[in-house]
Parts: structure tokens; C-alpha cells; sequence
């Protein structure tokens, strides 16, 4: 094994899958932020070319800037996402730190009852989430969106962080219990910290789709004081025109944001703190 | 006065009874070593009197209270764990001030505790250290201290060297032994190490599918085992049995010591050396009987006995002990 590493061809071989998988993952990235920095005409004849002298326009920018709130729109996707992130992350180490630390009658049904919605696509409820919605007043508020994003990346969270908290040695927890720490203190100071790494990928896991989600919004929440920004956007799609330039400068105003959480969630997916607790 | 008092516990995990009946009394000062094979029941044992567990039934009397519905932190007691258990983001200093600030001393009584514990230990160079920093042994000296500064009625040990090496194993159950000397305090220490057991305690707890076999000193449960499985499972090597009427004594089953078996022409139990381990100070001869049974013979020094050699066996019948069909040692 320790020779195979050391073979120049594998590494060769590794770094060229791999350079191609980034080539393939960053396309269409690099052609949407290309293109917004040139005219229409450019865009279309020739969609590869870097933008020049001639082609170079801030066209898209300054529609995207002009037309609607996008500030505001910007806004409420970053408020529905994180507040979302937060419960989601919240709510769901909270019920695996329960069924994975605790014994109680149903213990078992009551984790599947929650991974339950793994398998079972909440757009499904759309109609009843909507009347529950009109009839509670929630309708064109982002509590809406946040109420439903919460749900819908519950069950996943549940699932993989009792995964994770049941790993979590049983000695510490009970030094906690021994040094007088409450259960709150336990979950919060040692668990949680120790869970880091996973609590990361279930972020990752439900800010994209949060974020570029387009179905509630456009349902829950149109109005133009709670539009998120994939909503926003879309009024540059038309049925019979869509202006490209506003599309894809808005597209690339969208990916800064989720840069910046990824790149701050990834962060903690790296981080080892845990070494060292438990031989 | 009493330390502890174990009074008829009980536990059971669903349909596995895991303690039965168990009662103790622990005098004050006491060093209690609970010792047992693997799934015996004496971890849960500990964790009952520690409060991690609730027991099924029966009560827990830590000094003069009645502890069976106090919660772990109110009983009085530390506990140090196989896995050392330390807090990963605090540092040595933080890992042993934790205790103490949730049971809210003053800030100087703390920092005295943790200065007298360190020096014990000598850990005051270390005060500042993350356990990610620290050795094994440096990790397991840390949560001795973290037991110590809360000077509790009762130390609760949970095989504490298991995950050290020989060498520092040795050296940390030495320490363990000054310890207690120092403090005085009362301590129970779980172990399926013999060698833990004999030498740290003051009495012994032999434990068996949920059950306390016999209770005693390390030496009169090593010279008068109340029956088989104690008589087994102390001493190493371990005691030799045989059936007893072949050798016309009575009972079902002969014990022998392997230290007092010796090399004799005459001696009843004939067989074939079948392996030699030469440890210098002693010679341990693994010999098969001519009736089928594998003797292990312990020669003081050393001796030059070959594998293939034919040799008889002699033992003192006053130094033998018998045991009935059930395992119980028959006296007198």
C-alpha cells in the first residue's frame, strides 16, 4: 500500500481525475460569470470567449440593480436560509441527542417516525401546507418559508446526527453528569463541539436547496416585500423575452452568499477537535 | 464508620438480570476492588453506586445518606474513567476546575484544590495543556486530579489503566496505592486484572454473572477460596483442577497451586512436559497427565526441564483444596 502511494503514475492518474471532475463541475459556473460581464450579442455569438473591449458591458448588473428590491430580495433568501439552518440544526441535534442518549418506551418508533420524511418529498403537502398557511396568516411571510424549510430538513438531520451522537463516548457525558453539568450543559459543551463535522454536512446538505429553492416561495411567499431572490430573479424570465444579461448577473450575484456559508461550514467539516477526548 | 452500604440491588435491563442481591458495607478509608470476567455485572455496579444507573431495586447509602434518588453530582463521590473522559476543549487547569465551579466554590478554594491535586500528580507544568497535548499517562494523572480537587466521600476507579502500557500501568497503579495512603479516603476500583485486584486491595469483591462470590482480603480469598471460581480466577497462572477420585481424595474436583506442585520421582500424577516458559526468576512447566489433563507446574528459579520429558509430580494433600460437583470448596 505504502509503495502503491508512492507511485508517480497513480498520482498522476488521481490528480487528472480529479482535475477533470473540477473542469466539469466549474463549466457552467465559469460560463454564467463570463457572459454576465458581456452584451447580449456577445453572449450569443460567442458564449466561450472571455469578455474584451468590445464585448465587456455591466448591462446585466445595472438592470438587476435598477429593477425590483434585489437588495431586499437578497436579503430575505440570507434570513430564510439561515434561520432555517439554525432550527433545522437546532431542533434536530436536540431530538438525536434524545434518542440516541436516552431509553424510553417507543425510542425506536420514534426514530423512524422522524427519518420517516426522508422518503417522503414534503412538496407533496403543498395544498394542505398552503390552506394551514392561509388559515394561520402566515402567507407572504418568510416565518412561512422558514416554518417549511425546517420541516423538510428535519428528518435528514435527525438521521445522521444520532448517527454521529451515539458515537460520542458515554464516559465524557458521564464525567459531565458526575461534575454537576446539567443535560442542557452536556448537550451544548460536550456534545455538540464533538459533533461538529456532522453538524457541517447537514448545513451544507440543506443550504442549497434552501437557497435556490423556487416552489415555496413562489407559493408561500410572492409578494414583493418577502421575494427571495430565485423568485426575484425570475421576473427576467419572460414567456416571450428573457433578458439573459439581467439572468446571469443575477445568477452570479446568488453564488457569492453560498460561497461564503460554504466556505465557512467547510471549514468546521475539517476541523479535528475531537482528538484527544477519548483515547 | 461506613463508606458505603449496598443494600439488596437489583438491576435488570429488560429481560437480563444483570445484578442480583448484591449487599456491601465499605468501611471509611477503605480501598474495595470489585474483580470479575467481562459482562460479571461489576462496571454496572459501579455505575449504580455512581448514580449513571438507577437500580432496578434495593438502596445506596453514601456516609450517613441514603443516596438511591440523588442525582450523580449531589453524592459525594468522583469517578475516573477507563477512557479518561476528559473535557476536549478545556485545558488540564479547566478539566479539574469544572466540578467545582458547577457546585459553585469560591475561586481561591478552587485554585488551592487544583495546586495541592497538581503537585500530587506533578502536574504543574501542565496546568495550561489541552488533553489533545498530553500523553496517556499524563491524560489518566489529569482525571485522578480531576476526582481528587473535589475531595469526595468516595472514589469510584472504572479500570483506570486498562488503556495504559505495561510499563506505565505498573507505575500509575503504585501511584494509585500512594494515593490512598495519602488521603485516606475510600475508594472502589473496578478491574478484571487479578494482578490490579491483589496488589491495590484492601478487600476484594469477586463478582460472577451478577452475583458477589466472596468477599475478603486479597490473601485469605487467595489461601481459602470459598469455592472454584474464586479459587480460579486468582492467582496466575491459575489453579489447577483435577478430578478427585483418581487421586483418592475427596470431593469431585482437586485444586492445586501450580507453586505447589513440585518435581517428584515418586509422586502420583505422572505426564510429559509439553511447553517450558523460562521467566528468570521463575520456570512454568505446561505438563499433560498421563490420564489427559494439563497441569501447570510454577518452579521457583530456574530449572532445566525439557519439552518431551517424562516426569512425576508430588503435592502436600494439606496444601490441596477440594470442591464439590457445584464448585463449592469443601473444608476440614
Amino acid at each position: 500500500m505504502a509503495k502503491a502511494r508512492h507511485n508517480p503514475l497513480n498520482s498522476v492518474a488521481a490528480h487528472a481525475a480529479l482535475l477533470t471532475w473540477t473542469v466539469i463541475a466549474l463549466f457552467p459556473v465559469v460560463v454564467i460569470l463570463l457572459n454576465s460581464f458581456k452584451t447580449r450579442k456577445a453572449i450569443f455569438k460567442e458564449p466561450l470567449a472571455l469578455p474584451d473591449a468590445e464585448s465587456f458591458s455591466m448591462i446585466g448588473y445595472q438592470t438587476v440593480m435598477k429593477q425590483g428590491d434585489f437588495f431586499l430580495y437578497f436579503q430575505n433568501s440570507f434570513i430564510v436560509t439561515v434561520a432555517s439552518l439554525f432550527f433545522i440544526l437546532l431542533f434536530g441535534a436536540m431530538a438525536a441527542f434524545a434518542l440516541s442518549e436516552y431509553r424510553f418506551k417507543g425510542n425506536m418508533l420514534m426514530g423512524l417516525y422522524l427519518a420517516l420524511g426522508i422518503m417522503i418529498p414534503i412538496r407533496i403537502g403543498t395544498v394542505a401546507i398552503l390552506e394551514l398557511m392561509v388559515q394561520s396568516g402566515l402567507v407572504n411571510t418568510l416565518t412561512a418559508l422558514i416554518l417549511v424549510y425546517t420541516a423538510q430538513g428535519l428528518p435528514l438531520a435527525v438521521f445522521i446526527l444520532s448517527e454521529f451522537m451515539r458515537q460520542v463516548s458515554d464516559d465524557l457525558k458521564n464525567a459531565g453528569r458526575i461534575d454537576g453539568m446539567s443535560e442542557y450543559a452536556i448537550f451544548f459543551k460536550l456534545v455538540l463541539p464533538l459533533v461538529r463535522p456532522a453538524m457541517a454536512t447537514v448545513a451544507v446538505f440543506n443550504m442549497i436547496p434552501i437557497w435556490n429553492d423556487l416552489w415555496f416561495p413562489l407559493i408561500l411567499a410572492p409578494g414583493e416585500a418577502t421575494k427571495t431572490l430565485t423568485l426575484g430573479s425570475q421576473v427576467f424570465i419572460g414567456q416571450f423575452v428573457t433578458d439573459w444579461n439581467a439572468v446571469l448577473s443575477a445568477l452570479s450575484l446568488a453564488i457569492l452568499p453560498v460561497l461564503v456559508l460554504y466556505v465557512i461550514f467547510s471549514r468546521q467539516l475539517i476541523r479535528g477537535i475531537t482528538s484527544g477526548a477519548v483515547k | 464508620m461506613t463508606a458505603l452500604q449496598l443494600d439488596k440491588i437489583n438491576k435488570i435491563f429488560g429481560q437480563v438480570h444483570v445484578l442480583k442481591d448484591i449487599d456491601l458495607e465499605v468501611s471509611e478509608g477503605e480501598f474495595i476492588v470489585f474483580v470479575g470476567p467481562s459482562g460479571c455485572g461489576k462496571s454496572t455496579l459501579l455505575r449504580v453506586i455512581a448514580g449513571l444507573e438507577d437500580a432496578t431495586s434495593g438502596s445506596v447509602r453514601i456516609g450517613a445518606r441514603d443516596v438511591t434518588a440523588t442525582p450523580p453530582a449531589k453524592r459525594g463521590i468522583a469517578m475516573v474513567f477507563q477512557s479518561y473522559a476528559l473535557y476536549p476543549h478545556l485545558d488540564v487547569e479547566g478539566n479539574m476546575a469544572l466540578g467545582l465551579k458547577q457546585a459553585g466554590e469560591a475561586k481561591a478554594v478552587i485554585a488551592e484544590r487544583i495546586a495541592m491535586a497538581a503537585q500530587m500528580l506533578s502536574l504543574a507544568d501542565y496546568l495550561k495543556r489541552r488533553p489533545a497535548e498530553l500523553s496517556g499517562g499524563q491524560r489518566q494523572r489529569v482525571a485522578i486530579g480531576r476526582a481528587i480537587v473535589r475531595k469526595p466521600e468516595l472514589f469510584l476507579f472504572d479500570e483506570p489503566l486498562s488503556n495504559l502500557d505495561a510499563a506505565l500501568r505498573m507505575a500509575t497503579r503504585v501511584e494509585i496505592a500512594r494515593l490512598h495512603r495519602d488521603l485516606g479516603a475510600s475508594m472502589i476500583y473496578v478491574t478484571h486484572d487479578q494482578t490490579e485486584a491483589m496488589t491495590l486491595a484492601d478487600r476484594i469483591v469477586v463478582l460472577r454473572d451478577g452475583r458477589v462470590e466472596q468477599v475478603g482480603a486479597p490473601m485469605k480469598l487467595y489461601n481459602d477460596p470459598d469455592n472454584q471460581f474464586v479459587a480460579g480466577f486468582l492467582g496466575a497462572p491459575s489453579m489447577n483442577f483435577l478430578p478427585a477420585a483418581p487421586l483418592g481424595a475427596k470431593g469431585a474436583t482437586l485444586g492445586i497451586r501450580p507453586e505447589h506442585l513440585a518435581v517428584a520421582p515418586d509422586g502420583p500424577l505422572k505426564g510429559t512436559v509439553t511447553h517450558v516458559e523460562r521467566l528468570g526468576g521463575d520456570t512454568n512447566l505446561l505438563v499433560t497427565t498421563d490420564s489427559g489433563q494439563t497441569v501447570t507446574v510454577r518452579l521457583f528459579g530456574q530449572h532445566d526441564h525439557r519439552v518431551g520429558e517424562a516426569l512425576s509430580l508430588g503435592y502436600d494433600p494439606a496444601r490441596a483444596y477440594a470442591f464439590d460437583a457445584e464448585g463449592r470448596r469443601l473444608r476440614g
